[in-house]
């Protein structure tokens, strides 16, 4: 700890505080545009000056000096830092002033206007008349993607994008070319960015140089209503702000959450807003002599309820990715009402055993924790494309600590360097019997992190098995000699935002009922009359035989098309929803606003055609809904927190004695933009499908 | 003056052999064995002692500098760094010693090593020396072949040198920027704190000397500091190169005792003012960045770092540009105006939007297009960049304009009142060209 006085008051604070940290400790505000918490410093806006004594008698960047650079008085007294003197003044009108010389007068119509820190910044430290007559420069504005817009006249050159991409998205792409005032901020080649984080740029630019490409002159920041929200574009459950004007879905921001997403989300997050306003499915369809043709929700619910009746048992449910818990839990007892236990919320031959403990498909070390690994191992998953967020995690760990990663599975960039140890099973179970140079560095860890990828554990044409000694393996590694207590290495990586929610409720086969993988068999047989997709489109639509296919959900994709049935429902920001992320933490989405024409809420669905086949299910509000959840499964109550699952269940799962096959772990997501029915109905989404492959191609 | 005895650059013209052979035979290399023996603090002593102030212009005493770099080792190698960017206008001595006395810095670079305990050194050459840099190049292999640097050498202190060739940036003459540089990246300078002798070049501690500073080390040592500390007066001692451009009747450069009048020495090497001494108007006392001085000021100054700090410029590199009446002041100080806005490096937001403005706002008072308030303007905009920055080309860029602010605003307000007597009554102004 060190002493520094700040305008007078004393605080004491560590001595690697920056004086800037100091100053926030002492409650003084400082101004600034390059320095961001999250990024390196790199001190040359200026704009945080402030004056010191026992040090330099010019005024200091307060953002790069430390306290401890400070010296103390000739008696011993504390170093001072100011922030409100005369010179500090001076030196903060100057570099506004400087910033301010070449920055265009286009604030009417900058999409930065309201939230622009230049604009806050120069109300509060600039002066209030120009003395520059001369012309301003002229930049031109540069393509870099279908994403993000620039408009480089604006730019003040802070250096924040370039210091994000190369950091913590791990691009080279970005750049300050040239120098003085012919400086720009370019991707050299005007080529789009090839990172899926690059929507962060927007929020850390300070003015409007860079700004929202797909909002462009959509709305003001003013007129927007703020909801709070998460996201479900995968199963990470990143912290997002819903902003909407009216009925309409405008932007989609982060919030911070620094167990989850820091302050960073994924483009997928970002930009699917435009995918909630398209493809939408605003009215019930009956399908009529092979035509789906629009009905109200009486006869709609009719129709489904006659089958229903005539079904008996001969029931079974499909929940999608984007699926929340309360609507699983419905449609799990209006199946149960009927007496079928055909529930299922995993991908096909998923290894994942409903008998399994908890801790068996949890990312069980937390998305935080990955900063306290030593060692970590990738098995069958490409976290860049299946959770943009917790790659971001993982770099960051790598850089701090130069962490060894090894991947099995698909060799792809994931912006950070790995030992490449094979492609599938047999390179598991090598590692596993302890061969090879990884092995020993797994050994040695007391905090090994053992990512198990979808792929890895769902093999749809080899049967459940491979995927169960996958996560028996897995486990085995996690449970090294040297492993600290209390930790848990064994990560389940999700990639569907219903999966961890739907397994925690039971939302898979039970009493007698059978897997979706066999649900589509069974009904490709005529052995299943009614099959409920609740808002599943990543199955085969074709394999269904004759069987009645309820469609639940919001977006006219695979399965409205197989449909014949259709009930549409409300997405994420039209409802409350609770989803659990891959970790098992618990969260609610907040609705932002109402679902378009006569679309409800996908439990109000469930509970409606409950009462058309005269058994309804015990609640008729949401309210009541969560407190039967809540009731049976406790753990859901706990919004924001993480349900630890049970590692020592896990470790007696461990076990050595699998057979050895041949089995490619491949990645769960094969198109980063294009995971779900929203981004598949989002253009902006496929525009950068499009470049993606494009890119992959030029590659090749 | 000077006493041809004491000159320590023998070969400063080229009229004689600089290769190992030819520096040998003026004294290079003898006795050098002796003095690595003697140890670290020997060294490092004779240098404080010698009260050698650095020759790239800040004048930072080379001694103390020296003894910044951490008396024991924490496992991270030490490293000198010869600062041969030499790209300040008005500045050419280091060209000379590269090309005609290279041993004499090749020597040095041991020396310098063996008193901060690196056994690396890298000189940075701008990147517009093409031929010097050959020539330092040829001259370090041959210090190679005859054992002198290298591994396993006959002075028992290994030694390697690497000459690095710079791109020709002048930003990269500032001492972090050139780190970066050499690094392999943008030359932009860096934060200080942590500064070079505690994370230098790939984070080690580091040493950044000009090429004269280290040049003129083996000879203190061989004549001892007491020598060197014996010319010129207190704080200001030694011999210096210095290089006079301009309008002197001949224009060189030349070794001179630090101390001397300026007059002196202009009489001395370069046969006085072009059009005798009345015709002197202006003189830029030590490269482009130290602010202009009127020439009747000059007159009685001191060519040291004291002597024109009273003149309230400074002595900088010592090289001196000097200007007569036949020169456009405003026009002069405007160019130097456009050189640093060419060579700012767009890192710190005073330097990189004053620096133009500010030779926008120059390029309107050479002709006179400007209105009289906009000089104390101009002035505060100097002010507002100054001490602002990370590195010091802001401060470098304001200081000109400063000294004609200071010095020459008669001048300026003539030019504006000139051009607004030759307007027509309607405003229009007819070109000052055409009359």
């Amino acid at each position: 700890m060190a002493q520094i006085k700040v305008d007078g008051q004393l605080v004491e604070v560590p001595d690697y505080y920056t004086l800037m940290q100091a100053a926030e400790a002492a409650g003084a505000e400082i101004p600034r545009f390059c320095y961001h918490e999250r990024l390196s410093v790199a001190g040359n806006c200026r704009m945080c000056l402030v004056e010191v004594k026992g040090g330099p008698p010019k005024p200091q960047a307060s953002c790069a000096m430390s306290v401890k650079d400070l010296r103390p008085g000739p008696n011993g007294e504390p170093p001072e830092m100011f922030t409100n003197t005369p010179m500090v003044k001076k030196a903060r009108e100057g570099v506004m002033e400087f910033l301010l010389v070449n920055h265009p007068l286009d604030c009417p119509i900058c999409d930065q206007g309201g939230e622009c820190d230049l604009q806050d910044q120069a109300m509060a430290y600039g002066v209030d008349k120009s003395r520059f007559f001369e012309n301003k420069r002229a930049v031109e504005d540069k393509y870099i993607g279908p994403l993000v817009k620039t408009s480089m006249n604006r730019c003040i050159h802070c250096t924040r994008c370039v210091r994000f991409t190369t950091e913590v998205a791990g691009i080279s792409e970005m750049g300050l070319l040239g120098r003085g005032e012919d400086a720009e901020i370019t991707t050299y080649l005007e080529k789009a960015l090839s990172s899926e984080m690059q929507g962060n740029v927007i929020d850390l630019c300070p003015v409007g140089a860079l700004t929202s490409k797909p909002y462009a002159f959509n709305a003001r920041p003013w007129e927007l209503n703020k909801t709070e929200s998460i996201d479900v574009m995968d199963a990470v459950g990143s912290a997002i702000r819903v902003d909407s004007r009216g009925r309409e879905v405008m932007r989609i921001m982060p919030r911070v959450n620094e167990a989850i997403n820091e302050e960073w989300i994924s483009d997928k997050t970002r930009f699917i807003w435009d995918g909630l306003k398209n493809q939408r499915l605003d009215r019930p369809y009956v399908r009529k002599g092979g035509k789906l043709q629009a009905a109200t929700w009486d006869e709609a619910l009719a129709a489904v309820a006659s089958r229903i009746k005539k079904a008996g048992n001969k029931v079974g449910a499909i929940a999608g990715d984007l699926a929340a818990v309360e609507e699983m839990y419905a449609l799990k007892g209006l199946l149960a009402s009927v007496g079928s236990g055909m529930t299922d919320v995993r991908p096909a031959m998923s290894g994942i055993d409903p008998s399994m403990p908890r801790s068996a498909y949890l990312f069980n070390p937390t998305i935080a924790g990955i900063e306290d690994a030593d060692a970590i191992l990738i098995i069958g998953a490409n976290p860049r494309r299946e959770a943009a967020i917790i790659n971001a995690r993982i770099r960051k760990t790598w850089r701090a600590k130069n962490v060894p990663v090894a991947v099995i599975g698909e060799r792809a960039d994931l912006t950070y360097n790995y030992d490449y140890l094979g492609e599938g099973f047999e390179s598991l179970a090598d590692l596993a019997a302890g061969n090879g140079s990884f092995a020993e560095i797994l050994s040695k860890a007391e905090r090994p992190l053992i990512i198990v990828g979808e792929a890895a554990v769902s093999h749809a044409a080899l049967g459940k098995q491979v995927g169960r000694d996958v996560i028996a393996l897995a486990a085995k590694l996690a449970n090294g000699a040297n492993v600290a207590d209390g930790w848990n290495g064994f990560a389940m990586l999700h990639n569907a935002a219903s999966r961890v929610g739907g397994l925690d409720i039971g939302f898979v086969p039970h009493d007698g009922g059978v897997c979706s993988a066999d649900q589509i068999a069974l009904a490709g047989k005529g052995e299943l009359d009614v099959l409920f997709l609740l808002g599943a489109d990543e199955y085969d639509m074709t394999a269904m035989g004759k069987a009645f296919v309820v469609y639940i959900g919001s977006h006219g994709d695979n399965g409205a098309h197989r449909a014949d049935v259709i009930l549409p429902a409300a997405t994420y920001t039209e409802k409350s929803g609770t989803y659990v992320n891959t970790e098992g933490r618990v969260q609610q989405t907040a609705r932002a606003v109402f679902p378009p024409g006569d679309a409800k809420e996908d439990w109000a669905i469930i509970r409606a055609l409950s009462g058309a086949i005269g058994q309804p299910l015990p609640y008729n509000s949401l309210g009541q809904l969560r407190s039967a959840l809540y009731a049976e499964f406790p753990h859901l109550a706990r919004v924001d927190e993480v349900e630890p699952g049970d590692s020592a269940a896990l470790s007696t799962y461990a076990s050595a004695a699998v057979m050895t096959r041949s089995a490619p772990f491949g990645s769960a997501v094969a198109d980063f933009y294009l995971s779900n029915p929203i981004a598949r109905a989002s253009a902006v989404m496929g525009e950068c499908a499009a470049l993606a492959a494009g890119l992959r191609q030029a590659a090749e | 003056m000077l006493a041809d005895k004491d000159r320590i650059f023998t070969n400063l013209y080229g009229q004689h052999d600089w290769r190992l052979e030819g520096a040998r035979s003026r004294g290079a290399w003898v006795g050098t064995k002796e003095f690595i023996d003697s140890g670290r603090d020997w060294i490092t002593n004779e240098v404080k002692g010698s009260g050698l102030r650095g020759r790239g212009g800040a004048g930072f005493p080379t001694g103390l500098k020296w003894s910044f770099m951490p008396k024991v080792s924490d496992g991270r190698p030490h490293y000198l760094l010869v600062n041969a960017d030499e790209s300040e206008p008005g500045t050419c001595k280091d060209r000379e010693i590269l090309r005609h006395d290279p041993h004499h810095l090749i020597e040095g670079c041991l020396l310098a090593s063996r008193a901060m305990d690196a056994h690396l050194a890298f000189i940075y050459v701008r990147g517009e020396f093409m031929r010097e840099r050959q020539r330092l190049e040829e001259a370090v292999q041959e210090a190679y072949d005859a054992k002198l640097i290298g591994k396993d050498n006959v002075h028992g202190w290994d030694l390697d040198i690497i000459v690095h060739h710079g791109a020709g940036a002048y930003i990269c003459g500032e001492e972090t920027a050139l780190m970066e540089s050499l690094e392999g990246k943008k030359g932009q300078p860096r934060l200080k704190p942590p500064f070079p002798a505690g994370m230098g070049v790939y984070g080690n501690p580091t040493t950044v000397n000009n090429v004269e500073s280290i040049a003129v080390v083996p000879e203190i040592l061989r004549r001892s500091g007491a020598w060197f500390n014996s010319i010129g007066r207190p704080n200001n001692v030694g011999t210096k190169l210095f290089m006079v451009s301009g309008h002197v009747n001949k224009p060189a450069t030349f070794e001179e005792a630090l101390g001397e009048s300026f007059k002196d020495i202009i009489e001395k090497h370069c046969g006085g003012v072009r059009g005798g001494w009345d015709n002197l108007l202006a003189v830029i006392p030590g490269g482009a960045s130290c602010p202009v001085v009127r020439g009747e000021d000059m007159m009685d100054a001191i060519m040291d770092f004291d002597g024109l700090r009273e003149k309230k410029s400074s002595f900088g590199t010592g090289g001196m540009i000097i200007m007569d009446k036949s020169t456009d002041i405003i026009r002069a100080i405007w160019r130097i105006a456009a050189f640093f806005k060419h060579e700012s490096c767009g890192q710190c937001t005073p330097c990189r939007e004053g620096t133009g403005w500010m030779m926008r706002v120059m390029e309107r008072m050479v002709e006179g297009r400007a209105q009289k308030r906009e000089i104390d303007m101009l002035f505060s905009v100097t002010k507002q960049i100054e001490g602002h920055t990370i590195c010091a080309l802001g401060d470098a860029a304001a200081w000109p304009i400063q000294g004609l602010i200071r010095n020459f605003r008669d001048v300026i307000e003539a030019r504006i009142d000139q051009y607004t007597w030759s307007s027509t009554s309607d405003g229009a102004v007819p070109s000052i060209a055409a009359e």
